[in-house]
């Protein structure tokens, strides 16, 4: 009987096993958000070509770029991106160097920490662009005040980052060097730096891009050079593809930014 | 150098770890420590090499530092504890940089340390590049680098698969062979116990008192032979029993936590 089954089970037709292990491994391809970037900037161009779409409500993305071109041949490009640059570089040092300091002294230090996380909780939510007025009454009119708002905003998401990176360093690399008598300092900077800087180049990445919005918000209120005062004046006067150009050189900043701390990541966290 | 554990009591919040644990572990001498799940054995290890304070009474050390001994105590982990952003050789030299040993000196000891290894092919490499056995003979390289008078091996080879497991145990019986280190061993695994160790502290479930100390008749170099493994066998199942009712206790209450 069990003979009979066996050879039954031999002359059914052997079927291949389904697969079903597909998919939820999403990769990005190379080319392709290139390609349908063109696509967009084609499709876009013909409707402006075409005249299915106002010029003056949307210009087309040949018009955009004519008004760069215009911007850099008469050097209105690079006094506004000068002026622009200046600030967020300055804000963002200043804003990065005191946030490092601090959630560092955060992450390391009980009275820091008690003190510190208070006053983070209770600051951190405020919109920092409603602090310029009273940064400009406090610093003048000058670049100070935009500076300083650049600064804040990036010292709360720097300092958060940091603390939170400090925090998610395993504690037995910790308590390894502490069993070899490694000192303080040297555990600081072999054991918790190193461990800490995944979360602190994020934080980076972050606080790059908050800069970026506060210095367009700054240049809007207190600004006649910069990008956010160029938008601003472009939108004002109408001239829709100067303020799309505007946009466009904002993007390239923000491109840039995420490409600097790709290369940064790919250099320093080799390890992962 | 004697290392002993005086009266030591250890609790954690309101949970009782450790109960009037004192027991002494000569120099050269490998003392294996077993008990129950949560009995506390890492707890104790932690006390005696310093990185726990514990509740009521000391860890404390006795006898001359052997010359030459950067860091008398020195802890194996379970975990291997390795830094992940540097090469073997910088994870084996990391402990040397809190040293006033001029960078020859270190070279020289982590080279020798690579060596005792099996890691000398491998001094660039990433921890992540490395299988589970390997990076665990990082972490004993990196004990060895400084000299150690007693190594504390906190379940060293549990992360790893059973292959490994035997491979490293016999590296560690070779390594302590001489007598020129001794060792504190904590392990769930009885065999291990008994194959490497002189003396066995057996403790009981949480708060872990000390049951027994069991000593090992047979040399640890004569251990090899078919008598002595018959031996030993009977005496794993000797420890077995005296702790298999606790640790099924001790499983359950796991379980109901």
């Amino acid at each position: 009987m069990l003979d009979r089954a066996a050879q039954q089970q031999q002359q059914a037709e052997a079927r291949p096993v389904a697969f079903r292990g597909a998919g939820f491994a999403p990769r990005a391809s190379r080319y392709a958000g290139w390609i349908a970037m063109l696509i967009v900037f084609a499709i876009w161009q013909a409707a402006g070509s075409a005249g299915l779409v106002n010029s003056l409500f949307l210009p087309t993305p040949l018009s955009v770029l004519r008004a760069i071109w215009q911007l850099a041949v008469t050097g209105a490009l690079w006094q506004h991106v000068s002026a622009s640059l200046f600030r967020i570089g300055t804000g963002w040092l200043l804003g990065t160097l005191a946030g490092v300091a601090t959630g560092f002294a955060i992450g390391l230090f009980n009275h820091a920490r008690a003190i510190g996380i208070t006053f983070i909780s209770a600051l951190f939510p405020i919109p920092k662009i409603a602090l310029l007025p009273l940064l400009i009454l406090w610093l003048g009119i000058g670049e100070e005040p935009k500076v300083a708002t650049i600064a804040l905003g990036v010292f709360f998401t720097t300092a958060i980052s940091v603390y939170s990176g400090v925090d998610a360093v395993p504690r037995n690399l910790i308590r390894m060097a502490q069993s070899f008598n490694v000192p303080f300092a040297t555990i600081v900077r072999r054991v918790i730096w190193p461990g800490a800087l995944p979360s602190i180049l994020a934080g980076f990445r972050i606080s790059a891009s908050v800069a970026l919005l506060l210095v367009v918000s700054a240049e809007m209120i207190g600004a006649d050079r910069g990008i956010g005062a160029f938008v601003l004046q472009a939108g004002n006067l109408m001239q829709t593809d100067q303020l799309l150009a505007g946009v466009v050189i904002l993007s390239l900043f923000g491109l840039a930014i995420g490409k600097l701390i790709n290369w940064l990541e790919t250099r320093l966290l080799r390890w992962r | 150098m004697d290392l002993i554990a005086d009266h030591i009591s250890h609790r954690f919040g309101a949970l009782d770890v450790l109960d009037d644990v004192s027991f002494t572990v000569g120099a050269g001498e490998v003392v294996a420590i077993v008990g129950p799940s949560g009995c506390g054995k890492s707890t104790l290890l932690s006390i005696l090499g310093g990185l726990l304070e514990p509740a009521a009474g000391a860890a404390k050390w006795r006898g001359a530092v052997p010359s030459g001994s950067l860091n008398p105590l020195t802890f194996v982990f379970q975990d291997f504890a390795l830094l992940p952003w540097c090469t073997v050789e910088a994870n084996v030299e990391f402990p040397l940089l809190a040293t006033t040993l001029s960078r020859a000196e270190r070279a020289a000891l982590v080279t020798d340390a690579l060596q005792r290894t099996g890691l000398a092919d491998f001094r660039g490499a990433l921890p992540k590049q490395l299988s589970g056995g390997m990076r665990q003979r990082v972490g004993i390289a990196r004990a060895l680098a400084v000299k150690p008078a007693i190594l504390l091996m906190d379940e060293p080879l549990s992360a790893l698969d059973s292959q490994t497991r035997e491979l490293l145990l016999e590296d560690f019986i070779r390594l302590l062979a001489d007598g020129a280190m001794g060792a504190v061993y904590v392990t769930h695994n009885l065999e291990e116990a008994v194959r490497i160790a002189d003396r066995i502290v057996v403790l009981s479930r949480r708060p872990g008192r000390i049951r027994e100390i069991v000593p090992i008749a047979i040399t640890r170099s004569e251990r090899g032979g078919l008598e002595a493994r018959e031996k030993l066998l009977a005496l794993q199942n000797e420890l077995w029993s005296l702790i298999r009712n606790e640790a099924i206790d001790a499983e359950r209450e796991v379980q109901h936590a």
